[in-house]
């Protein structure tokens, strides 16, 4: 159990910008610890667990950034789960806090962006690789273009439903001067008027490649009630892989994320219905639809009718995505997905500026990565 | 101009590719339990033996899912735009990520029945599928 035992006492964020210049990752990472413990009213002298993601052509990156950041640490590690990371480590930290391994543990991601770049992604060392680079299998685009068709198939879902979490996303987005895409709506025909790139997936339903940078603070219970407040509880987690390569996927069409999700609201003690927010990650229109009822938000195959029937901007009936999710905020590569944690605890704190969430109590958090196959579930809950 | 991705094969993976070039599909079999497995394991997914075979398959399977690249997906596809990038599930059981040829991108639907079709690129034979039918 993790209840009363964690608690997310700061965060920091750096917008996401189309170029980060000459700043390195390095550089966002601490930058970005320096905003998340200032957040929490406390210096780095007083974090004793790190928790970071791969940095390029960095060995052994979460040792080299403890000594830059000049810490003493009882628990580090680096998370690798994609899209997933952030909520992965919020979750790993978690377990630190509640098990005794550390008290006051920093969450940190970032990326840089350079306009143009990069292409289309190199080969990597997968097992599964020269089994589908030969054939144009690269990238995550063609994975979840695969996915996409064929739950369309199973379920009769319409471009026009997929496209809809685009648009009432970004409306969003138009409330959040930090997201990318902020000062422009988008309607439906915008979307699926934008150019195909891999058949179902329009351009403007695939994320935006930006570069910024995410941190979350997790400690004991016990210490956030001394920290500035309000404090958010970790209340659930839940975590499931199942496959690494769509094509070797057991199940195309109902994702991993239903026994990370159950998972979650089981250790949690709450159901999908008493949730006040879903923040939850979405690389494509078809990751949220497979996030929302397969997480039990709708029953399985609805997701499509279900957007279309709810108003999912901050002051609907069914908060998503009130920072615009990465669609409309941007994805600062591994900070991306994080940001769906950090938008979270803001509108827990009731402090999301315009875009608040009236008495918000329960939050729903999900990290997706891979193409699909790596699902961490997060509920958190204000402190009243 | 950027080539075309291609395998480079390990002494795992070599029996496939060597298998293309005779114009044959094979995939390993585990001889313990019967499963047919693809991509090449040491280990059977089913039941863990290590004791994986090849063996000729028949090379007909059917749609899974697929999806029309646009936009190519590597710099050294960028001549065969629209390319369809399809998931094949095979007679036997397993699924394979692969091409689909002889058909327009428009035609291709879920479900439909396929047969492997090899095509020589440089020193390798990539394993593709076309559809069955009549004519063909």
């Amino acid at each position: 159990m993790i209840a009363g035992r964690a608690a997310i006492c700061g965060i920091g964020e750096i917008a996401p910008r189309r170029d980060t210049g000459n700043q390195t990752t390095v550089e966002l990472i601490s930058r970005v610890a320096d905003l998340t413990v200032r957040d929490a009213g406390i210096s780095l002298r007083d974090v004793d667990g790190l928790v970071v993601h791969q940095i390029r052509s960095m060995s052994m990156g979460a040792v080299a950034l403890v000594e830059m950041l000049g810490l003493q640490a009882s628990f580090v590690d680096r998370v690798d789960h994609g899209g997933a990371t952030g909520a992965a480590m919020v979750a790993r930290a978690a377990m630190a806090v509640a098990t005794g391994a550390c008290t006051t543990c920093l969450c940190l991601t970032a990326s840089t962006r350079l306009p143009g770049a990069p292409g289309p992604r190199v080969a990597d060392q997968s097992p599964t690789a020269e089994f589908e680079e030969p054939y144009g299998g690269i990238g995550a685009n063609y994975g979840y273009a695969l996915i996409a068709r064929r739950y369309m198939h199973e379920y009769g879902t319409t471009p026009e439903q997929l496209a809809n979490v685009a648009v009432q996303q970004r409306a969003n987005a138009c409330v959040n001067p930090d997201a990318i895409f902020y000062g422009q709506p988008l309607t439906l025909e915008d979307v699926l008027d934008s150019p195909m790139v891999l058949d179902p997936l329009h351009l403007l339903e695939i994320v935006m490649p930006t570069g910024g940078a995410a941190g979350v603070l997790v400690t004991t219970n016990e210490r956030a009630q001394d920290l500035r407040p309000p404090v958010v509880q970790v209340l659930g987690l839940g975590e499931h892989v199942s496959h690494w390569s769509a094509t070797y996927a057991p199940d195309l069409s109902t994702s991993a994320v239903k026994p990370a999700a159950e998972r979650a609201f089981a250790m949690a003690r709450v159901k999908p219905a008493d949730i006040g927010l879903v923040s939850a990650y979405d690389c494509y229109t078809i990751t949220v639809l497979l996030t929302l009822e397969d997480a039990g938000f709708c029953p399985k195959g609805e997701a499509g009718r279900f957007v279309e029937q709810h108003d999912l901007r901050w002051n609907g009936d069914f908060p998503l995505n009130t920072h615009g999710g990465q669609l409309s905020y941007g994805q600062s590569g591994i900070a991306g997905g994080m940001s769906h944690v950090t938008e979270a605890v803001r509108q827990l704190q009731g402090r999301a500026a315009d875009r608040t969430v009236p008495d918000l109590e329960l939050a729903f958090v999900h990290g997706n990565g891979g193409i699909m196959g790596e699902q961490v579930s997060l509920i958190l809950g204000a402190t009243r | 101009m950027t080539a075309r991705p291609l395998p480079d094969p390990s002494p795992l993976t070599q029996p496939f590719w060597t298998a293309a070039k005779e114009r044959e599909l094979r995939v390993q079999r585990c001889h313990a339990c019967g499963t047919y497995l693809f991509y090449p394991r040491y280990l059977c997914t089913a039941c863990g033996s290590d004791d994986l075979r090849w063996c000729a398959v028949s090379g007909r399977g059917t749609v899974f899912t697929y999806t029309v690249a646009r936009r190519p997906t590597h710099p050294g596809l960028a001549d065969k735009v629209p390319y369809v990038i399809a998931v094949v599930e095979l007679a036997e059981g397993p699924k394979l990520t692969t091409n689909l040829v002889d058909i327009d991108p428009d035609d291709v639907v879920i479900g439909l029945p396929v047969q492997a079709s090899f095509e020589d690129v440089d020193d390798t034979t990539l394993v593709q599928f076309r559809p069955v039918g009549p004519g063909r």
